[in-house]
């Protein structure tokens, strides 16, 4: 239902952002109503771009289905690949080699770096500030050519299988990964400095768009919008996948719950993925790559739930198998449905100008919301 | 907490409740006409404080649909799953939007995609499809000829 544009009985405005408008990051459509500049309220409309992967995937083999979920949230797309293997390795219970976990992390600190970078452009781009955008992108761009030797693809990689990963990496992974991070440890220094500290940038987001903690985790939030109201959430941490036990790397936090404190939990969480990745880019183990498994996989009768950190935040896989080779149901819970709901409580009071910084801190990519 | 644990703290505050074996999280079958009281309860009772609702699904099992919920307190970190068991033909279910609120979003999806009706829901709309759309997409008997989606 698209409302009329026009005014309430009250004398409110209602207006329509989207479904195409460039601060909403894809098709997501909004019914905003204003009493003058004030928000008094945000309405989602979603499903401009739901494609009803969970049905699909009822028909699809379990080996078929990872590639699926590469469409949801194109910026984990390594991520999502990691948790639905994990899920299908639960239920078969698969060891997976010890040289697939840290290639499997490696890829996953590459992708959240990836991640946050476009959001950092983005971000910056939606307050009105469009430099920022391209020196993000021409970094990206390195890590995109590393994804590119070694995957295959740039975007959609589907590099995570059941039992490992699917090839192994390029001979040149390790070197080029190292000069990547020699370069970003001085141009994540210039980030700070060119949009961290700036006047105006602060202004647009001290104070906006509050959360508290108890409403994060009323509201389902998790990865950087509820740390950025100081709920610890981060399931890196608290439920350890692979050797996220056993790198050294904090949780990042901030107290504010302000816009400012989720722009703040990003660019930190940045360092330590570089971290991360410092750690293990020497200490990959020799060995398989991938665990021998059947060519139909079939999982056992039962329920299997899978829980991975994207770089937005909790992404979970549900499968309800019936002992076929196709799950019965599946259900992905993604990380930006539960952030969006949170959106309304956040705009409300606020100027029409601070949602679009409001929906830049959700770091929102539609098809994921959608599915 | 161990799975036990849990099932013997559950079990001072709900003395009826009924266990499912088998699952990595201690799963319970409730009545979906006592779901208002048990849902309050395991959100405010400050033994079990089930804050965080991460992810509510419906099954269509031909026979019924079950709506299973994925709790996890952030204070104790156990984790919950409650299934209830619904008439397929008309599926209802009291609404939690007002004990958990990202729970608003999750119905409107289930009742989208699933037909589940969850009575006292503030805005309960198609969330994904058009509002003209006929049909529950995700239910097992769904067959649309023309947006093919069997591959």
């Amino acid at each position: 239902m698209i409302e009329e544009i026009g005014t309430t009985e009250q004398g409110d405005l209602v207006i329509n952002v989207g479904p195409q408008h460039p601060s909403t990051h894809g098709v997501l459509h909004l019914v905003i109503t204003l009493n003058g500049e004030t928000i008094k309220k945000v309405e989602p409309h979603l499903g401009y771009i739901h494609r009803s992967i969970e049905k699909m995937c009822e028909s699809l083999s379990y080996r078929q289905f990872i590639y699926v979920t590469s469409r949801m949230d194109y910026l984990s797309s390594h991520i999502n690949n990691h948790g639905c293997a994990l899920c299908v390795e639960k239920g078969l219970q698969i060891e997976v080699p010890a040289r697939a976990k840290v290639i499997r992390v490696l890829m996953d600190e590459l992708t959240r770096l990836a991640s946050h970078q476009l959001w950092w452009g983005a971000m910056a781009m939606d307050v009105g500030a469009l430099t920022p955008f391209f020196h993000a992108f021409r970094e990206r761009e390195l890590i995109n050519d590393i994804m590119e030797e070694t995957c295959g693809a740039r975007l959609t990689m589907n590099y995570m299988v059941p039992g490992g990963v699917m090839v192994d990496i390029h001979p040149d992974f390790q070197k080029r990964v190292k000069e990547f991070l020699r370069l970003f440890r001085t141009k994540i220094d210039e980030y700070d400095e060119l949009v961290t500290g700036n006047v105006i940038f602060k202004s647009r987001m001290e104070g906006v768009g509050y959360l508290s903690p108890g409403d994060a985790v009323s509201y389902g939030c998790s990865g950087p919008t509820a740390r950025g109201s100081g709920v610890s959430c981060d399931i890196r941490k608290l439920y350890p996948y692979e050797v996220y036990g056993e790198v050294q790397f904090e949780e990042v936090k901030e107290t504010g719950g302000d816009c400012y404190a989720r722009y703040l939990v990003r660019m930190r969480e940045m360092r330590q993925s570089v971290s991360i990745i410092e750690q293990l880019i020497d200490q990959i183990p020799e060995g398989d790559f991938q665990a021998k498994t059947k060519a139909v996989l079939k999982l056992p009768k039962g329920e299997f739930y899978s829980r991975v950190e994207t770089a937005r935040g909790e992404f979970g896989v549900y499968i309800i198998s019936e002992g076929g080779t196709t799950p019965y149901r599946i259900k992905f819970r993604s990380p930006g449905f539960s952030n969006l709901s949170a959106l309304d409580h956040m705009a409300r009071g606020h100027k029409i100008g601070d949602l679009v910084a409001i929906m830049g801190t959700l770091d929102l990519v539609i098809p994921d919301i959608d599915r | 907490m161990n799975k036990e644990e849990l099932k013997i703290r559950l079990t001072e505050v709900l003395p009826t409740v009924v266990f499912e074996e088998g699952g990595e999280w201690t799963t319970m079958i409730i009545d979906p006409a006592a779901w208002e009281g048990v849902a309050k309860e395991l959100r405010w009772e400050g033994r079990l404080d089930f804050d965080y609702l991460f992810c509510v699904t419906a099954a269509d099992w031909k026979t019924h649909i079950v709506m299973v919920y994925h709790l996890t307190s952030t204070v104790h970190r156990h984790t919950l799953v409650v299934k209830a068991k619904l008439d397929r033909d008309r599926p209802v279910i009291r609404t939690v939007a007002d004990v958990w609120r990202t729970a608003e979003f999750h119905e409107r999806e289930a009742f989208d995609l699933m037909g589940v009706e969850f009575t006292g829901h503030p805005d309960l709309r198609r969330l994904f499809m058009t509002d003209e759309w006929v049909g529950w997409p995700l239910r097992k008997d769904y067959d649309d000829p023309v947006n093919m989606i069997k591959l």
